[in-house]
């Protein structure tokens, strides 16, 4: 409504926006062009020959690190984390509907945790395993400290999408005599399930890319992003970049196959319309 | 322009869209919401309240050199990380990388957010343009922060650039592991934080408004000052509490992009750590504490943050 008005200040924003844009990107850019250095080339640039060098020495094995292990077990934690994520997430979402004592203490005690400085939550899980004789590792204190960081995000995304939700569709399942699992399984379910990618989206790169929360908790074996971390400072060759260029691409394809599965589900749902007839029976 | 509406399920940094639902509805439950709660409550209760409860806790404990937990009650943790100069030092330069990372957050994320919000146009740009700031932000930040050192270093880029035009003879030495790289960091990793409540304030805001204030004869710069800007006011605080809390209990970042030269207090609780010194770990981690909450309790003061959640 104010692009008529203001061509000029319209231009200006866009230009703003598209540096801004360039600015996100560039750095990434970056590196992943230096990752096809040549086999004789350097950190910086200029380019000294293109080759895929840098990526084969990332395969190769223990030649940097423990980064192989780092990325199984990111991997595996981040898939563990997804599916708690969403299961936890959709159970609270469904329990925050109806009144419950403790709903409001509950509530504010996930929100503190999004802004805890995660130091902090990860010296309390280290000091709790510690005094309790437990040992710490990456798929028991370090799957906790990450749900303390994914859950959060899934229980807000849960609570946004049952204030939209129109409870006329459970009322009319229940007329038609569903019980209340059957109404959460075949109603609310198919309808909320975009919602629930989106969930599982946040609940594996979260965890995929978690470090702060992670860094006292893992004992021995670390996740790639510690990893990476402790390379980073030593690193005199572009195979940091390679692996950099690896993990952004894990990232870019979780992302991609969550939004290619919404805008899958979307159309589906536009082609068939209603699901109706096609649950129960 | 509620239809700026479906990117809340992208978008939950936007906590001031949603309510509990059990606030707004009263309907007894039985059991079953107990049951269903149960999960998320054992996880809190396990890995956050009853850790940071400890951290509370093991700041008062005495440790010995193979023993790094010994319950005591001593207030020497406390003595031993205060009475240090550094340590006071490291807490204003955390503060000072809060306020200008802060102040430029603010701005990019507000502009950003206005231009998004008020100047494209149709939703499906909305969305597109929306997603790209979004997506690195499920990609690593680490591998993020190592991106910037080809760029910033002695022979990076930048300087090859500067010294290609003629700008500076010596290649600039203050653009890597400085506080420049520093706060380059922050505002490359956490803008979106500010961008995404700001964002989601502005496309509520009733369009009528800003028509009303134009025909009354303000000029944009007005409408934005006079309007904009104070309904915006919830956006502002939420998305200040996650930029505030965030470079105030940094580590990584300043490890990485500082190299070792820069210091913070969320590096310093990471260092003693790792020389196995919970207890005074534990006290610093209590103190930084204590401010966060007190600048959320400030900012809440600014706006009533509950009222919007």
């Amino acid at each position: 409504m104010l692009r008529e008005t203001h061509p000029r200040t319209f231009r200006i924003l866009a230009l703003f926006f598209a540096l801004f844009v360039l600015f996100l990107y560039g750095p990434t850019l970056t590196i992943t062009i230096l990752s096809f250095q040549g086999p004789e080339g350097g950190l910086t640039f200029p380019m000294n020959g293109a080759s895929l060098h840098w990526f084969a020495e990332v395969f190769r094995q223990q030649s940097i690190g423990d980064v192989h292990g780092g990325f199984r077990r990111s991997i595996a934690l981040g898939l563990i984390v997804m599916l708690l994520t969403v299961a936890i997430s959709l159970a609270a979402g469904l329990a925050f509907r109806s009144r419950f004592r403790g709903a409001s203490l509950l509530f504010h005690i996930v929100v503190a945790s999004l802004i805890m400085p995660s130091i902090v939550v990860s010296l309390g899980i280290a000091a709790l395993f510690e005094l309790l004789g437990i040992e710490r590792t990456w798929w028991g204190s370090g799957l906790g400290a990450h749900l303390t960081w994914t859950l959060p995000f899934g229980l807000l995304i849960m609570f946004a999408v049952f204030n939209r939700f129109d409870r006329r569709l459970e009322e009319a399942a229940r007329d038609l005599g569903a019980s209340p699992a059957q109404t959460v399984r075949h109603v609310v379910i198919p309808v909320i399930a975009p919602s629930l990618v989106g969930v599982g989206l946040f609940g594996f790169t979260l965890s995929y890319d978690e470090l702060a929360r992670s860094s006292q908790v893992l004992g021995s074996l670390n996740t790639l992003p510690l990893e990476l971390q402790a390379m980073q400072s030593n690193a005199t060759t572009p195979v940091i970049y390679a692996l950099g260029t690896l993990t952004t691409g894990v990232s870019f394809l979780v992302i991609g196959v969550s939004l290619a599965t919404l805008l899958w589900m979307r159309r589906r749902r536009e082609r068939r319309g209603s699901d109706a007839g096609k649950g129960m029976v | 322009m509620r239809a700026a509406r479906p990117l809340t399920l992208a978008d939950p940094l936007a906590a001031e869209a949603v309510r509990p639902a059990a606030l707004a509805r009263p309907s007894g439950g039985g059991l079953a919401p107990y049951l269903l709660v149960a999960p998320l409550a054992l996880v809190f209760l396990v890995f956050f309240v009853v850790p940071v409860g400890l951290v509370l806790v093991v700041s008062f404990f005495e440790y010995e050199a193979y023993d790094m937990l010994i319950p005591a009650f001593t207030l020497e943790n406390y003595r031993e990380v205060f009475g240090q100069r550094v340590t006071w030092d490291t807490y204003l330069k955390t503060f000072q990388f809060c306020l200008s990372v802060w102040a430029i957050t603010f701005v990019l994320g507000f502009t950003l957010a206005y231009f998004l919000a008020f100047y494209v146009r149709t939703l499906t740009w909305q969305i597109t343009l929306f997603l790209i700031c979004t997506i690195p932000f499920w990609t690593s930040n680490v591998i993020r922060m190592i991106s910037w050192i080809p760029l910033l270093g002695r022979n990076g880029l930048v300087n090859q650039f500067l010294q290609g035009v003629g700008l500076v003879d010596a290649p600039l030495e203050w653009l890597l592991y400085s506080d420049f790289s520093v706060t380059l960091g922050f505002v490359h990793l956490y803008t979106l934080f500010m961008l995404v409540p700001i964002f989601n304030a502005m496309v509520r805001i009733d369009r009528s408004l800003v028509e009303a204030a134009a025909d009354a004869g303000a000029s944009e710069w007005q409408t934005i000052r006079h309007v904009i800007l104070p309904l915006c006011k919830p956006g502002i605080a939420i998305g200040s509490i996650f930029v505030l809390t965030i470079v105030m209990g940094d580590f990584v970042t300043v490890n990485v992009l500082g190299g070792g030269k820069v210091a913070s207090v969320g590096k310093s609780i990471n260092t003693e750590l790792g020389y196995l010194q919970f207890p005074p770990a534990a006290a610093n981690a209590m103190v930084l504490l204590a401010i966060v909450v007190l600048m959320i309790v400030a900012l809440g003061r600014l706006v009533d943050i509950r009222k919007e959640l």
